[in-house]
């Protein structure tokens, strides 16, 4: 496990069939997906422990994630198998900013799979991931 | 100030992705062509002016990449069409401006003079500099994504990882053109549909193209970089006997893939970059990337004096628009009907109203991008092709060309 940007974070999950794009494939206003390609179009971010195993690459995709964070509709943590820098630094971005946080991290294949298949999850500093502590 | 918080800021940011890049050190950097002055929300400009307030400045030589709208673009995209989005950029380029950055622009930097050299490490985040920095000009770069752009451009330091490194830069895909007749890669039309094949095939390999004529230029290879960037994320390519870093195909392939580039292809790139069949037409949109003065100059002896019917747009830089003014070519344009905005691109939201229908483009990366986010049927063409369609009004075919289907 990897901690790309830290936090603390807790929400139901959402697992993403597909890699997504934070720009031109996602709408930080609202915070849904919009890429009419994408299999969850329509699917809304916010509050979600966001699954993938990569990002889609844009070299605007920081912004989008900063200004879902901005408006409060972005993801409150994602979890990935394939590092992101672009994630890490839109999240870093935003929390030096405006002072939220959204953490962002890299777990094994494995790992992910046991992960996807919790309702809720938990994010803590250090990267750990657990059930909700809401239901522990 | 090394002390200031933009500074900490920024060698944050740097060290946060030398991290994920599993970069050993950081290295110095010569220059930089940015994308976070490319306005996507206020997050952009509360960015900048964070680092304003906290007193940052520019280690190295920052060029500007496209703005989404320019007070200097002619009305193209007048503030009442999405007034945030247009405010916006208009703000965030006074704001970049005021950094320090040189207001260049434009997508296609490389056209301009005092660039980097060979071996130079930089940071591009625009994607066809990325590749012809990387391709054509030897210089060495990744794709530097918004916010570490100008991170790396503050404290002048890169990771040292990816295609900053030797070992990161040899070819793992050879595309052989020796199957191609040599006419027809003397047409511009060629370069981009190849550019949409290796694109298409390489994903994120890195290609070696080999059997191109030594006289290959800098516009053929500026749409190869485009069209291969834009359908496959192409960061660097090599042509043997052209690009600086293949003298010959040994020099940067050992062993991978190979493919014979075939009639087909090239056929199968024109099918799937057009939307719409032959027919009436509404407008011309040229420029992706920036059009460059040689572009230009074919351009007006294909135009031979004549006027188009359609709307027609060349997108350019403002540098390249002082040389065509030089010229008197830019009053020769506008006579003909066609409109020369600088600073942006046509394919983006928000919508060029007059770009709206039937329109007929030379650039691959064009023709990929608008339909989704202009909703337009595209015809794709040669540059005679495109300027002979927009003089009738109607979609002209080169029946010299092999595309005739």
């Amino acid at each position: 496990m990897t901690v790309l940007h830290p936090g603390i974070a807790q929400g139901p999950v959402l697992l993403l069939d597909e890699p997504l794009s934070f720009w031109g494939a996602f709408d930080p206003r609202h915070g849904t997906i919009i890429d009419i390609h994408h299999p969850q179009k329509g699917a809304g971010l916010k509050g979600k422990i966001l699954m993938m195993l990569e990002s889609r690459g844009s070299g605007s995709a920081p912004g989008g994630l900063a200004e879902a964070i901005r408006l409060g509709t972005a993801p409150a943590g994602i979890i990935l198998v394939q590092p992101d820098i672009n994630l890490a630094i839109g999240a870093a971005v935003a929390e030096t900013l405006y002072g939220k946080s959204c953490p962002v991290l890299a777990v094994a294949a494995p790992d992910f799979l046991e992960l996807s298949k919790a309702a809720y999850l938990h994010i803590s500093h250090d990267g750990t991931v657990g059930p909700s502590l809401d239901d522990a | 100030m090394r002390d200031g918080k933009a500074y900490r800021l920024a060698m944050q940011l740097v060290e946060q992705a030398a991290s994920i890049m599993q970069a050993p050190r950081l290295i110095p950097i010569s220059f930089a062509h940015i994308d976070a002055c490319f306005y996507t929300g206020q997050s952009h400009l509360d960015f900048v002016r964070f680092l304003l307030e906290h007193s940052a400045k520019l280690s190295v030589p920052t060029w500007t990449n496209n703005s989404v709208a320019s007070p200097d673009d002619g009305g193209l995209r007048p503030e009442y069409s999405d007034p945030e989005m247009v405010r916006g950029a208009h703000k965030l380029m006074t704001l970049y401006a005021e950094l320090g950055c040189k207001p260049t622009w434009t997508c296609a930097p490389y056209q301009l003079a005092g660039g980097p050299r060979f071996g130079d490490h930089i940071a591009v985040g625009e994607s066809n500099a990325v590749a012809f920095y990387n391709s054509v000009v030897g210089a060495r770069t990744n794709k530097y994504g918004d916010y570490l752009d100008v991170a790396c451009a503050i404290t002048g330091l890169a990771p040292f990882a990816g295609l900053h490194t030797d070992e990161s830069r040899r070819a793992d895909i050879h595309f052989l053109c020796a199957g191609i007749p040599d006419e027809w890669k003397r047409q511009d039309i060629f370069f981009h549909l190849l550019g949409h094949v290796i694109g298409r095939k390489a994903g994120r390999r890195i290609p070696v193209i080999s059997s191109l004529p030594k006289e290959t230029g800098r516009d053929q290879l500026k749409a190869l970089c485009a069209a291969g960037a834009a359908s496959g994320g192409i960061e660097l390519l090599h042509v043997t006997g052209v690009t600086p870093e293949a003298p010959a195909l040994e020099s940067v392939f050992k062993t991978g893939e190979k493919i014979e580039i075939t009639a087909e292809h090239l056929q199968a790139a024109h099918r799937e970059l057009s939307t719409v069949r032959d027919g009436p037409l509404d407008a011309v949109a040229l420029g992706t990337p920036h059009f460059s003065l040689s572009e230009f100059s074919e351009l007006i002896k294909l135009l031979a004096g004549r006027k188009v019917k359609t709307a027609a747009y060349i997108s350019t830089s403002r540098g390249i628009r002082e040389m065509l003014k030089a010229k008197g070519w830019l009053k020769t344009l506008q006579d003909a009907g066609i409109t020369i905005p600088v600073d942006v691109c046509t394919y983006y939201s928000p919508k060029v109203q007059a770009l709206k229908g039937r329109v007929m483009t030379n650039a691959a990366k064009w023709a990929y991008y608008a339909p989704g986010m202009l909703g337009v049927e595209v015809c794709f063409g040669s540059l005679k092709e495109c300027v002979e369609s927009a003089v009738r009004g109607e979609v002209w075919r080169d029946s010299s060309l092999w595309l005739q289907t």
